[in-house]
Parts: structure tokens; C-alpha cells; sequence
């Protein structure tokens, strides 16, 4: 167990292409730390750097105090999970989790015995005389989490290892990941694109974006307090609602009504003038205006006609359009959009779509003129032209 | 793919039509060695009176014995040193990228192309110059030149579809590059390493030309030259049933090979590596 240090890693590959940009990033021992972003911003490339399967172009790699950028994958005493669990086929599932062990001339018996208690632990005992071909993808994926936790590493390094299994057996592993962890305490690094497993998993969350990191925090504070535009559409599902405004005297003229700055907004907003702006705000910050009687100042109420309203159960997602007045374009939301589909800011007389987070409680119907209610402390305020958030 | 009964029954007189044809002459082959040396030429197509005398026959002679050495030997050793080499050379250029790759692949295709009859002239004046005429060396080496190429085209081909992450794995689990390639990437590649194996076999053993033009003596003759120098009985005889009798059994090497390892060709045995 040790900590990991990125220090100014920078990996360019021949073609001048710039994979990940000058990254500082501490990890804690055993820390369970999760880089997340869009395909492409260099998550990937980041954990292989550490893994030492890719050279790093500048900068310095320490794990447990020590500089590892020379030193060859075997000799760095990481274990790496694969998306794609990369099990030898020609070996029984035992020998596969044996396999380090048997290189590292580790005696047999010891091998047997901590390949039989890992096996208890990932519940594959049975299963220790068969061939990965003949298993589940739930049991392969096991079996790859057992090779890693076999050797009792100094650290963990995850690619996707979820992305391949289907939604439930998704979830369940999510779990079994983290308690795994948990009970280890092994430091572990853990590359993912869904901002679910982000959220659910690390103790702090690193996002990225074309190379760079843009935040790195516990999950509720890059929920709560995203510091730019791309962290903020990233994080939360469904995704947060994004608008073009602007600011006349100490109120945000949102297309849905006016929205009182705070103060901290307001001081943001002294420094660098009006620029153009884009109001974010996260679908549960709305709510039926008729559940809310007794906070109902606390923020603005607006009539909207229901376009679809999607019953999750213990939740209704209310989606309705708001036409916008302003044009404003950000870059970080088309990429976010050509990647997820998601966020997206509508121009001026365009209807944009905005998704509402609605107890079941609330009687809004499809089709129908609802009243809604929207907690005005919780609107974001973003700078369009760098994406920066204004005020805390 | 045929779906109708009429389809069916097409394919099936094709399919007849095809193996009956390649098989007549090797029928025919056989039976020529089991008859008896008074009926050799009775043009019957089954033997009138079965006999092995033609097998043991050509056990009595060291033309036949000294040559079934030399074949198996000289295809054998052939065989280690083509796959061996060829399977480094292959992981390489499946590997790594290097300028000049698509160019070695190119030339490595060109040269298994080359006629061999092109270059057997020049090295029968080169082999007696340099003391290598009728010698195993003096056949392993065209041979190795002609198989090689062929070798890393095929591994080159195995070794691209073998995961990359395989051997990541290998690395991140503490072994050196030779140890990934040894202990995962050659067990994987196993049916393309027994099918160039084979291949490079068949090609040493069945070999005529080179054979013929670069030996002399039972030193370095393998089976297809030596047949062709076969005595007879006496000076006046027809050495027809023996050299069927040889025929027969230089052939069935290469059965009882494709027999063996036609289960771990087709066994396909990366499949499970990755998520299926």
C-alpha cells in the first residue's frame, strides 16, 4: 500500500498530440480515487501511465515516495483491472489468479492458499478448475478483481472494469468493488466514463477533459459546488439544465423569470464586468409549486407546460421547454453534448428542453400546464466564455 | 448456404466428384503396393493376391532406410529452426512499429513466391564450391530460405489477433517481455504455431527439386529423390511396387500429423480471453 503522486504529467505522443496536459494529482494511501471525464480526455492514458504500459513525456510518477517513471510495469508492484479483463485463456481460473505469484517465485503452497482465500472472498471456489471461456462475464470480471487482489499490491489500478456487464450485475459489482476496497485498504486508482459509478464509488472523484483535470473533490463537492460548466453538465443524472441569461440590476433574467443574484454572484460579477452568461440548475432544485407551500418565497414559481413526464417510481422527471432569449455559445457544453447527448444550451428563440426532478406526490400531467417551483439559492452561475463558475 | 433438398443433393454429387478424384490416385497408390510383383501389371484396380512384400522390400534396402532418415531429419530440423525464428520475427512485426515494416512483409511474401527453380542452378555450382553439395545443411538452408517467409506471414497473422491486453497483463503481473511472450503469447498462438509447423513441414518433406538437384549420395537423398533412383529387383525389373510401397509410407508421416494436431488447429484456443 502507498500513495501515488502525479507531478506535472505530461504524455505527447510523436504526432504532437497532447493526451493528458501537465497533471498534478495526489492519491492518498489507500484512497480510492476515480478519474472520470468524456472518451478522450486522457483518463485511460493516465492510469497506463502509472501502470507503466506508457511512457510519460514530462513530469514525475512517484508511488510511495519512490520515482517510477523508468522503472518496467513488473517492477512497479501495481495490479491492473481491464476493461476487457484480459484473463489468460490457457489457464484454469486458479492459475490465472496464481499467475503473478508464480513469476514472483512464490512458494506453491502459499500460492494455493492465497488463491483459495481470494477465491472465498470473490465467492469462485467452485470454480477454480475452470477455464475463463466457460465463465459469465460477472464470473470473469471476479476472477480479474482476484488476479489483482492475489498479490496484495501496492495499489490497484482500474480500467472500466464494470463497462462490460450488463446494467445489474453492474450495480452489484459496484458494490463488491467497494467493499473490497474498503476491507483491503488498498489504494486504488479507478478509470470510468460513467459519472454513476464516479459518484457512488470514490472517495474523491478527478474529472477531466481533453487531457486537463478540471476538478478534483469528494463527490457531493463537485455536485454542490462544480467549478466550471463541464464538471457541472458531467456530474448528476439526470444532467443539469442549462440556460442563457443575463443580469440586469441584482437579478438573473432567466427565461423562466427573475432570479436574484447572490452575494457572492453579485461580487463575482463586479470583477470582470457582464460577459455573456448560462444559468445552471439541477433538476431536483425544482419542484411541484403545490408541494412547496411553505417555502414557496424561498424561491420563484412559473407556469410550464409538461412535454413528457417520466415516472421513475420514487421520483417523476417533468420535461418542458423554455424559449431562450440570449445566444450563447459554450464549448465545453457541445462537447459534453456530442458525447453524452446531454446538456445543451439553447439559442435565442430556440425552446430549449429543461428536465424537472418532481415527488410523486405532484399531480402535473403530460400535456398539461403545471406550476413549478424553483429554488432560486441553488441556481449556478457560469462565465460562458471560459466556463468558469461565478460565485460560491 | 444450402437450404433446399435440391441444394443439398447438388453439393453432395460435387462434394463426391471432388474427393473421389483426389482420392483414386492415392487408392490406386496403395493397392499397387500391396499387390503381389507377378500381378503388378495386371491392370486390376483391388490386388488379385495380396502381399507385403514390397514393404519389406524396401526395409532390406539402405537406398530406402538411409533416405527415410535424412527426409525426417532434414524436415524435422527445418521445421524447429523455421518456427522458432519465424515466431520472434512475426511477434515483432505483429508488435512493434518499426519503419520498414510493410516493407519486410512485402519482400517476405516476394520471396516465398520466388521460383525455387531459379535459384537451384547457382546453388548447386555454390553448395560443391563451399563443400555443402549433398550435405542436410546443403537442403536445410534453401529450405529455411523458401519456409520462412511463408512462416512469419502466417504467425504474423496469428500473433494480430492475440489480444494486446494479454500481454499488458502479463507485464503488470511481473513478467519480463520474454516471459509474457513465452508463457502466454506462444501457448496462444499454439494453433498457428502448429499450423506453420505443419506447413513447413509438408513443404521440407515433400520437397522434389532441391532434393534431386543438390544430393547424390544416401548421405543427404531424402525419400522423394530417392525414389526416383529406386533399383529394381534385378537390372530388367520394374521397380513399380516398391516404389508405391515407399510412396505409401512417406505419405503417412504427414497424415498421422494433420490427424494430431487438427483438434488443437480448429480448437481456437483464445476464445474466452476477452469478453465474448
Amino acid at each position: 500500500m502507498a500513495e501515488i503522486a502525479l507531478e506535472d504529467i505530461t504524455k505527447r505522443y510523436p504526432d504532437g498530440f497532447e493526451a493528458v496536459k501537465h497533471k498534478d494529482l495526489d492519491v492518498a494511501d489507500s484512497e480510492f480515487i476515480i478519474l472520470v471525464g468524456p472518451s478522450g480526455c486522457g483518463k485511460s492514458t493516465a492510469l497506463r501511465m502509472i501502470a507503466g504500459l506508457e511512457d510519460i513525456t514530462d513530469g514525475e510518477l512517484k508511488i510511495g515516495g519512490e520515482v517510477v517513471n523508468d522503472r518496467a510495469p513488473k517492477d512497479r508492484d501495481i495490479a491492473m483491472v481491464f476493461q476487457n479483463y484480459a484473463l489468460y485463456p490457457h489457464m484454469t481460473v486458479g492459475e490465472n489468479m496464481g499467475f503473478a505469484l508464480k513469476l514472483a517465485h512464490v512458494d506453491k503452497q502459499e500460492i494455493a492458499q492465497k488463491v483459495s482465500e481470494a477465491a472465498k472472498t470473490l465467492d469462485l471456489t467452485q470454480h477454480l478448475d475452470r477455464k475463463p471461456a466457460n465463465l459469465s462475464g460477472g464470473q470473469r470480471q471476479r476472477v480479474a478483481m482476484g488476479r489483482a487482489i492475489v498479490r496484495d499490491p501496492k495499489a490497484f489500478l482500474m480500467d472500466e472494469p464494470l463497462s462490460n456487464l450488463d446494467a445489474k450485475l453492474r450495480v452489484q459489482m459496484r458494490t463488491e468493488v467497494s467493499r473490497i476496497q474498503k476491507r483491503l485498504g488498498t489504494t486504488t486508482v479507478y478509470v470510468t466514463h460513467d459519472q454513476t459509478e464516479a459518484m457512488t464509488l470514490g472517495d474523491r472523484v478527478a474529472v477531466m477533459r481533453s487531457g486537463e483535470l478540471q476538478q478534483v473533490g469528494k463527490p457531493q463537492e463537485l455536485y454542490e459546488h462544480p467549478k466550471n460548466i463541464f464538471v457541472a453538465g458531467f456530474i448528476g443524472s439526470p444532467a443539469m439544465n442549462f440556460m442563457p441569461v443575463k443580469v440586469e440590476g441584482t437579478n438573473i433574467v432567466t427565461p423562466i423569470g427573475d432570479v436574484p443574484l447572490s452575494d457572492e454572484q453579485r461580487r463575482a460579477l463586479e470583477g470582470d464586468g457582464t460577459g455573456d452568461l448560462i444559468a445552471g440548475i439541477r433538476p431536483e432544485d425544482f419542484e411541484d409549486a403545490a408541494l412547496v407551500a411553505d417555502q414557496r418565497d424561498r424561491g420563484i414559481t412559473f407556469n410550464a407546460r409538461i412535454d413528457v413526464l417520466e415516472s421513475m417510481g420514487a421520483e417523476f422527471y417533468a420535461y418542458f421547454s423554455v424559449e431562450a432569449q440570449e445566444t450563447v455559445s459554450s464549448q465545453e457544453l457541445q462537447e459534453l453534448a456530442e458525447d453524452a447527448g446531454t446538456a445543451d444550451v439553447p439559442s435565442a428563440g430556440e425552446a430549449g428542453q429543461v428536465v424537472a426532478r418532481l415527488e410523486p406526490a405532484s399531480k402535473a400531467a403530460e400535456g398539461q400546464e403545471a406550476e413549478l417551483w424553483l429554488d432560486t439559492s441553488k441556481v449556478h452561475l457560469f462565465d460562458a466564455s471560459n466556463g468558469q463558475r461565478l460565485g460560491g | 448456404m444450402p437450404s433446399t433438398g435440391r441444394e443439398k443433393a447438388t453439393w453432395g454429387v460435387i462434394n463426391v466428384v471432388v474427393i473421389l478424384a483426389a482420392l483414386i490416385p492415392v487408392l490406386w497408390i496403395i493397392s499397387l503396393s500391396f499387390k503381389d510383383p507377378s500381378t503388378i501389371a495386371d491392370g486390376n484396380f483391388f490386388p488379385s493376391k495380396w502381399s507385403t512384400e514390397n514393404y519389406s522390400g524396401i526395409f532390406q534396402t539402405s537406398e530406402f532406410t538411409d533416405a527415410l532418415r535424412n527426409s525426417i531429419g532434414i524436415a524435422l530440423i527445418t521445421t524447429v529452426i523455421a518456427v522458432t525464428v519465424a515466431c520472434m520475427a512475426a511477434y515483432a512485426i505483429a508488435r512493434l512499429n518499426f519503419p520498414g515494416k510493410v516493407l519486410i512483409l512485402t519482400a517476405a511474401l516476394a520471396v516465398a513466391m520466388f521460383p525455387p527453380i531459379s535459384i537451384v542452378g547457382p546453388l548447386f555450382n555454390i553448395w560443391r564450391e563451399v563443400g555443402l553439395y549433398d550435405t542436410w545443411p546443403g537442403l536445410i538452408i534453401p529450405y529455411l530460405s523458401f519456409s520462412l517467409p511463408l512462416a512469419i506471414y502466417t504467425l504474423s497473422a496469428f500473433f494480430r489477433e492475440i489480444p494486446w491486453e494479454l500481454e499488458q497483463a502479463a507485464q503488470v503481473d511481473g513478467a519480463t517481455p520474454f516471459q509474457a511472450f513465452r508463457k502466454v503469447i506462444v501457448p496462444l498462438a499454439a494453433p498457428g504455431v502448429f499450423t506453420t509447423a505443419i506447413l513447413v513441414f509438408i513443404f521440407a518433406w515433400n520437397d522434389f527439386l532441391f532434393a534431386i538437384s543438390l544430393t547424390s549420395t544416401n548421405a543427404a537423398r531424402t525419400v522423394p529423390a530417392a525414389l526416383s533412383a529406386f533399383p529394381g529387383e534385378s537390372q530388367f525389373t520394374q521397380p513399380i511396387g516398391s516404389v508405391a510401397a515407399a510412396a505409401v509410407i512417406v505419405t503417412v508421416p504427414i497424415i498421422i500429423m494433420v490427424l494430431i494436431f487438427q483438434r488443437r488447429i480448429v480448437a481456437g484456443l483464445t476464445a474466452g480471453a476477452v469478453k465474448g
